[in-house]
């Protein structure tokens, strides 16, 4: 299977409510995911991205056009476990997705409801614990722990289900900086030494640095798709639609204006000192 | 100022007592209630007591842990000893009044009070003796073998679990709306009783709306982790019983024995209790 997540056409729309009226927030968005990938998805609030992944991991279903999840339509309700077990996903507030008094029962949870052996389910957890490199902490409950460590958690949660690929849903936005660093030197590892699939979506630019690929959305529709340097280099239509983009690579476009001759596609400080040297 | 908080009373010695299963120690704990009510004279108490005594000895709890517990009930005691003296009918043996004691009331209030004592002692010994986790799987195990609560022991028992494990976490937000809302001026520590309850609205309303959006997303990231409920759940930490938990029950049969002999031994008993 070369896809493991296939949208195609995906719109959806809000119903209306006694406050708000009817709102839609996808408008015709097709992209897929391929396996091993690390994908990125950007957009400000109100892009659409939220729903996105709400409609991936089969919470919401869409109004028109399909997701498929691993070859599973997530319309297909006989498949909604499969599906959510095949994309694990990870929330914003990492307060609000742990759910037992203790780290280990918390990744065990997963598998738990997966119906795994309860030896099983130690292995996995043991196992997912080492790789965020939480394990000293697996008999802390979880209101000792920092948010970045809590985030952590909460992937080993989901890699104790065994996924394919995980979903982060904006993993970072109530972290401090070390949190998010933490956060996403380990998202980072997965994908690379796990090769696990992994669906990022975020407002911080610099998050997606490292990803194979980006995708740019804005009032629910893709603007922009590309490795990070082709879309990082487009300063002007970023800042249009209110992202920032990487200092470095802001830095390269102020010069690129004042007639330096500088890529447009720096992305690192080293990168940068590396172009200044070679200035003439 | 919340990061060390225990929650329940569980007091941690590693003992024998805090080793046995939650569910070995609720079930005995349940034998012991009712064995205080099959228990008819002094003598049957005095074992009761003992036995409590000796069982406190081995948890390594300190007496005074276990004492707190009747702090709360002390009004309950003297309330039920002082009615039972005045309304039992029976043998008079003085007069106040209009108010007569009789020889059966003293003996009933006495009954009353050291049952009521035992009683909180032993449950107590438990609940110090089992982390509140520990509790919620014993209880989920034993509701599972009462016919048709099947369903209703895992949700009770998740139910239990999510609010240990949000406690500590309201409480940190509770301080921290109590110290936005004394910056902006507000004054929760002067006036009288009224004025103080109502300076606590504004803390409540915001946490009450945090507590709805936290069971909001909370439940959206259970249902992301395929939680569908207790059917075809398993557990990875099961609840074993071992030889202790044996043990234990082989001394409580003793004491069972004991407690009903002491019914039918004719042992001399001191006035009023003849």
């Amino acid at each position: 299977m070369e896809h493991l997540i296939e949208v195609k056409n995906l719109s959806y729309v809000y119903p209306a409510t006694e406050e708000h009226p009817a709102e839609q927030a996808l408008f015709d968005v097709s992209f897929s995911v391929k396996k091993g990938e690390f994908l990125g998805i950007i957009g400000h609030n109100g892009s659409g991205k939220s729903t996105l992944a709400k409609l991936l991991n089969a919470i919401i279903m869409p109004t028109s056009g399909d997701v498929v999840v691993a070859g599973h339509n997530t319309k297909d309700e006989s498949k909604i476990w499969d599906i959510r077990q095949t994309a694990g996903m990870v929330f914003q507030n990492p307060d609000n997705q742990l759910v037992a008094t203790i780290v280990e029962d918390d990744v065990a949870f997963g598998p738990e409801n997966l119906g795994v052996m309860p030896e099983e389910i130690r292995l996995r957890v043991d196992e997912a614990l080492k790789t965020v490199d939480m394990y000293d902490f697996r008999s802390k409950k979880p209101h000792q722990l920092s948010g970045g460590q809590k985030q952590r958690i909460a992937i080993a949660g989901i890699l104790a289900m065994a996924p394919d690929c995980i979903i982060f849903d904006e993993p970072t936005a109530m972290l401090d900086p070390y949190g998010r660093k933490d956060v996403m030197n380990t998202i980072a590892k997965l994908n690379r030494e796990r090769h696990m699939t992994v669906l990022h979506i975020t407002h911080y630019m610099t998050e997606l640095a490292g990803a194979d690929r980006i995708i740019v959305l804005n009032h629910g529709r893709i603007v922009m798709e590309g490795s990070p340097k082709s879309v990082f280099s487009r300063v002007d239509e970023l800042h249009e639609i209110g992202l920032d983009v990487p200092q470095m690579t802001e830095l390269a476009h102020a010069l690129r204006q004042k007639g330096y001759d500088i890529p447009a596609d720096v992305l690192t400080i080293d990168e940068m000192a590396e172009s200044i040297w070679h200035l003439k | 100022m919340f990061k060390d908080i225990t929650i329940g009373q569980y007091y941690p010695t590693g003992s024998v007592i805090h080793r046995l299963d939650p569910r070995t120690k609720l079930l005995l704990t349940f034998g012991f209630i009712v064995l205080l009510f099959v228990a008819r004279n002094l003598w049957g108490y005095l074992v009761a007591a003992v036995f409590i005594t000796v069982v406190v000895l081995v948890s390594k709890i300190p007496f005074s842990y276990v004492l707190r517990g009747l702090k709360g009930i002390i009004f309950i005691i003297c309330l039920t000893m002082i009615l039972n003296v005045f309304m039992t009918p029976g043998e008079a043996v003085a007069k106040i009044g209009f108010l007569t004691i009789t020889k059966e009331g003293i003996a009933v209030s006495v009954y009353m009070a050291v049952r009521l004592i035992l009683l909180v002692a032993g449950t107590s010994v438990m609940t110090l003796a089992t982390t509140p986790m520990d509790l919620t799987d014993g209880m989920e195990y034993g509701l599972r073998l009462i016919p048709g609560f099947k369903r209703f022991a895992h949700e009770l028992s998740m139910m239990m679990s999510i609010a240990l494990r949000f406690i500590p976490t309201l409480m940190e937000e509770t301080d921290k709306i109590i110290k936005a809302q004394k910056a902006r001026g507000a004054d929760f520590e002067s006036g009288n009783l009224v004025a103080r309850a109502k300076a606590l609205v504004p803390i409540m309303v915001p946490l009450f709306v945090s507590a709805f959006r936290r069971a909001d997303e909370l439940a959206t990231a259970m249902e992301a982790r395929c939680y569908r409920g207790g059917e075809n759940r398993t557990r990875m930490k099961v609840l074993k019983m071992t030889s202790l938990d044996a043990w234990a029950f082989v001394v409580f049969a003793l004491f069972t024995v004991v407690i009903i002999a002491m019914n039918h031994l004719p042992l001399p008993l001191p006035f009023p209790f003849n």
